[in-house]
């Protein structure tokens, strides 16, 4: 890349910030950290988004800056924020694999989706197409932080920051997707925290805790009265 | 093409949202029941008027080709809505029991309501949507909507329950959102940057012939695992038999009836795109290879239940599993049987769920070995359920042996490898299911017969259809089926 | 073999040996300051060494030739080390005969044979430090190779002149890849010339001492050589890095006297701030225990890690 304009540079270098910071999250138990995590992930996205704005001129893609600034850098995190603080759950659980582990696998996450990415990164005429296969990563991360944490928090974070690697690579493909779609993600996505959000006061209410090893009892053979 | 209007389709997709948003500022009203029925008939009456037109007219594309309206869709339209509105029946008395039992509070009715149109209006939307970027949030919108009536009675079973559908379905749709980015960008680089509508669905269809294989190959691999995890295929399909069992019973019909329904509809039209684009065989056979997993696990797990709703909910599943084998096989006869089958199984399960929610009600318990002798406790309910089974497993002369058949032969001759499995699921299907039932309806019991028979017009109208369905397909819907499979194509 | 190489590899040479010490002193007096304390003199490294080989070697009973031979022979791939790195000039004719790899070998070779030397003696403490040292090389060294390579898959060579011409030369961008792994290179170097976090080059304390462990056997000149090939091996290791994330300023012509000896203010100009970044680093950061140790390493190697995969994605 070597003589590449500087904003593609400072898109590459957030590109790999996000991919950092995914590590990161993996790496962290203390969940008000996790929290400051995606708030920082939002951020970069934010600037990744500006960055990619300037440099095709596309308007709608300030208009979705705008939506990322409000929502992801701003709303969830003071969402989640306010709930760890309702509910008072601050670390996570150990995880079910060690922190060394799950590293050694998210480094063998990164290389699949790299080759996953390979081809659409070929076909790609955008000048960011690289960062395709970083998204990638940003997305099966989040997706093994999901499945290690024990914390119902935890994996709302992983699911969140999943859905922050998917427009991260929709906006390194394709510079986005229309507005329309856009804005029913975004809906979505602050619609599914708000349910969240309910749905954790109804479980601590009923298990005083917000650990998913209570939620293990319902298997394939388990017969469940309900009526009892 | 174009920007026309359509005032059916425009009622169809409003009054749900109306309703969901009278029915939650009005809060806890004692007719909140009957409004809720108010609007699905009112939804109801839109589909038909649309159904209507569309029969007469052909195919109807609106609103700047954001939302359009075929042979396929607007049967499934037309399902849902009517099945909604029998579900809308059913609940009224059900959950007014459920009241009297404590089970929920009036304030939670009103969630519950609200929550049921919200649903309803999600499902249509992403039924009658041309755009596939708001196809995906319609679904997502579907599960958001559903989660907290799954864990409406707060129990710990039921939190569980739906903590498992969000993050399952949470997971699998990002998957699918994922796809769509692919199709997204394999679209534009095919038609250039056309913003809006590179997304939609008229206009791939028009060039899928030049999309990037490589890319759609890799999308659909995504929006199958997505879209197939709603769809309930196996190995994503844990959270279907919590989420029926231990939410609300009208719920769990419309589940089971409706959702499942939709998500194949995402599928198919999916498959449609990509085996423009791919020209081989690969989505069919991963359809058929995930819909005969499905069958074969959701059969075998039958075995293992204990619980009446789980059990019909596995049974939702090998149903699926049958319909996307068969979108698999694709050619004219398969597409016909499974959109039969999808027919005949929403309308069946419905009514079975229906049947089933007032044997646990009556009974206080969903455990099959505390449900005894239904046809000395209530005929009607004894004999809803009876039939209700008797129809699932696909006993003539219902519809859904007529449709089963239909698979079945063409699975002989299109893919005869799979038939012998396929048999051998049906056959054990029916041992466990009807081994559970029969003791459930027969069995000696020491409990009195019922004052007041339950009111369960809606089981017997489905059945009915279903029975009818069985017997003689009128022409107008067959050829409604048939240009319906025309569409999704496929096979040899 | 031109002149102007072996002038720039002798006066590299001399460079290393002189200004290693100082180096110590430096960084020794910017932990001073910036704790508050009144600093050591900047040259109190030379006087110790110095010092030390005015005094009778007092050996073990039962040690060894193993144990007096190792000060000479870690002391000699220190030396050689500093020959390889390319601090001032890159046309170095030891260059020719060992590259980044064999690098990193000979920074091995003269742990083994501390460490081999630490239990020749058979002492509790000796063995212990070995045992940690052998602990924190395992796991920093995959890191530091790995550091390497991906500065090697920038220039397409495992070379380090070449690397540190093909860095130095290139247009000035972003490198993300090279932010990680500098940022892994760091912790590296920490841990590997026992500062804190990993150790604490201060005190004996015999629960948490690494480095100081090894040596506790030695006295007078073997001492004095140790100490010396521990102040190379930090001064080694902030020239490796110069090289590989700051190689401006190095002399890259064929025929460059100018070049050579502009290059010497630079190199200091380079010594002194790495040697405050360190002091502050060490400042801020408190002392982990030992068993956390494979944990800091682990996070540096996958930075490392996390370079190469960003320079193999990105291109960058």
């Amino acid at each position: 890349m070597n003589g590449a304009p500087l904003t593609l540079q400072l898109l590459n270098f957030c590109a790999a910030l996000l991919l950092l910071l995914s590590f990161a999250m993996l790496s962290q138990r203390r969940i008000v950290n996790l929290v400051n995590l995606l708030a920082v992930q939002g951020s970069v996205l934010l600037l990744a988004t500006l960055l990619l704005a300037a440099r095709t001129g596309q308007h709608h893609l300030y208009l979705s800056a705008a939506l990322t600034l409000g929502l992801k850098v701003i709303l969830l995190p003071w969402l989640l924020h306010r709930l760890i603080r309702r509910l008072g759950v601050y670390w996570d659980a150990e995880p079910l694999l060690n922190i060394s582990g799950t590293m050694l696998v998210g480094v063998l996450t990164v290389v699949f989706a790299f080759g996953l990415a390979q081809p659409i990164s070929q076909l790609a005429s955008t000048a960011t197409r690289n960062a395709i296969g970083i998204a990638v990563a940003v997305v099966l991360l989040s997706f093994l932080m999901m499945i290690t944490r024990r914390k119902a928090m935890s994996q709302v974070v992983g699911f969140l920051s999943m859905e922050n690697g998917l427009f991260f690579g929709a906006m390194s493909a394709t510079y986005g997707m229309p507005m329309v779609v856009e804005f029913g993600v975004a809906l979505d996505v602050l619609v599914a925290v708000l349910v969240l959000g309910i749905f954790f006061f109804q479980i601590r209410e009923q298990f005083d805790s917000l650990d998913l090893h209570h939620l293990e009892s319902l298997r394939e053979e388990a017969g469940h009265g309900g009526r009892s | 093409m174009g920007g026309g209007a359509s005032v059916e389709l425009l009622l169809l997709l409003a009054t749900p949202l109306t309703g969901a948003l009278t029915l939650g500022l009005l809060g806890a009203r004692r007719f909140a029941p009957e409004l809720n029925i108010g609007f699905s008939l009112l939804t109801f009456l839109a589909a038909c008027a649309l159904a209507v037109r569309v029969v007469a007219a052909g195919r109807l594309i609106v609103a700047h080709d954001q939302f359009f309206i075929d042979a396929f869709n607007v049967f499934l339209v037309t399902l849902t809505a009517f099945v909604g509105l029998t579900t809308a029946i059913f609940s009224r008395p059900y959950m007014r029991v459920e009241l009297e039992h404590g089970r929920v509070r009036s304030t939670q009715l009103r969630l519950y309501h609200s929550m049921y149109q919200l649903f309803m209006s999600t499902m249509l939307v992403a039924l009658t949507t041309n755009n596939m970027g708001l196809l995906w949030v319609a679904m997502e919108a579907a599960t958001l909507s559903t989660v907290l009536l799954v864990t409406l009675y707060r129990t710990a079973a039921s939190l569980e329950a739906g903590w498992k559908y969000f993050i399952l379905c949470g997971v699998g749709i990002a998957q699918a959102l994922f796809g769509t980015i692919l199709l997204y960008f394999a679209a534009e680089h095919a038609i250039g940057a056309e913003g809006v509508s590179a997304l939609l669905w008229t206009h791939l269809n028009g060039v899928k012939g030049q999309l990037e294989p490589a890319v759609l190959g890799l999308a659909f691999v995504f929006l199958l695992v997505g879209y197939g995890t709603k769809v309930g295929l196996a190995p994503l399909h844990s959270w279907l038999p919590d989420a029926h069992a231990e939410g609300p019973t009208p719920i769990s019909a419309v589940l089971s009836g409706l959702l499942l329904n939709v998500a194949i509809y995402a599928v198919v039209r999916c498959k449609v795109l990509v085996e423009g684009s791919l020209h081989s065989a690969l989505p069919s056979r991963m359809l058929m290879g995930f819909g005969l997993l499905s069958v074969v696990l959701a059969v075998f797990l039958l075995w293992r239940q204990r619980d009446i709703k789980r059990l019909f909910a596995y049974s939702s599943i090998e149903h699926m599993g049958i319909i996307t084998f068969a979108f698999g096989m694709g050619g004219a006869v398969a597409n016909f049987a499974a959109l039969l089958h999808m027919t005949v199984h929403s309308l069946t399960k419905s009514a079975i769920f229906f049947a089933a929610g007032h044997a646990a009600q009556k009974a206080g318990s969903q455990l099959m070995d505390q449900i005894r002798g239904l046809i000395t406790v209530s005929p009607t309910i004894g004999w809803g359920l009876m039939m209700g089974s008797l129809a699932i497993l696909g006993l003539p002369p219902f519809g859904v042996f007529a449709s089963e058949f239909l698979i079945l032969t063409t699975a002989m001759r299109e893919q005869p490898w799979a038939t012998p499995i396929l048999l051998t699921a049906l056959a054990v299907a029916f041992a466990a299911i009807f081994g559970r039932v029969q003791p459930m309806v027969f069995g000696e019991t020491t409990a009195k017969r019922l004052p007041h028979p339950p009111a369960l017009l809606p089981v017997f109208v489905h059945l009915g259809l279903v029975l009818v369905l069985g017997l003689y397909i009128p022409p107008y819907l067959a050829d409604w089926y048939r240009a319906a499979a025309r569409l999704i194509g496929g096979g040899g | 073999m031109r002149p102007i190489e072996v002038v720039t590899q002798l006066l590299e040479l001399a460079a290393a040996l002189a200004a290693a010490p100082l180096f110590l002193g430096w960084i020794n007096q910017c932990r001073a300051w910036l704790q508050n304390r009144s600093a050591p003199s900047i040259w109190l490294p030379y006087r110790g060494i110095a010092k030390l080989f005015h005094k009778d070697a007092v050996i073990a009973v039962r040690a060894s030739a193993l144990f007096r031979l190792a000060p000479y022979i870690v002391f000699g791939a220190m030396v050689l080390a500093a020959g390889i790195i390319p601090s001032m000039g890159t046309r170095l004719p030891f260059t020719r005969i060992a590259d980044a790899i064999a690098l990193v070998g000979l920074l091995a070779t003269a742990r083994v044979f501390m460490s081999l030397a630490a239990m020749d003696v058979g002492t509790a403490f000796g063995t212990l430090g070995a045992r940690r040292e052998m602990m924190v090389g395992f796991l920093a060294e995959p890191a530091l190779l790995m550091i390497i390579f991906v500065a090697s898959l920038i220039s397409a060579t495992t070379a380090l002149p070449a690397i540190t011409e093909h860095l130095a030369t290139q247009t000035l961008g972003l490198y993300p890849s090279l932010a990680f792994t500098a940022v892994a290179f760091t912790m590296v170097l920490l841990a590997e010339n026992a500062r804190i976090p990993i150790d604490n080059p201060a005190t004996h304390l015999e629960l948490t001492m690494i480095h100081e462990a090894l040596l506790l056997e030695y006295s007078a000149r073997h001492l004095a050589l140790m100490e010396w090939a521990a102040a190379l091996k930090l001064f080694n290791y902030a020239c490796i890095g110069f090289a590989l994330f700051i190689p401006w300023g190095v002399s890259t012509g064929q025929e460059a006297p100018l070049a050579l000896l502009a290059s010497i203010p630079v190199l200091a100009a380079k010594l002194i701030v790495a040697g405050g970044a360190l002091a502050l680093i060490e400042t801020v950061s408190a002392k982990l225990r030992v068993f956390r140790a494979p944990e800091f390493l682990a996070t540096a190697f996958l930075f490392a890690v996390l370079g190469l995969l960003v320079h193999l994605l990105l291109g960058a």
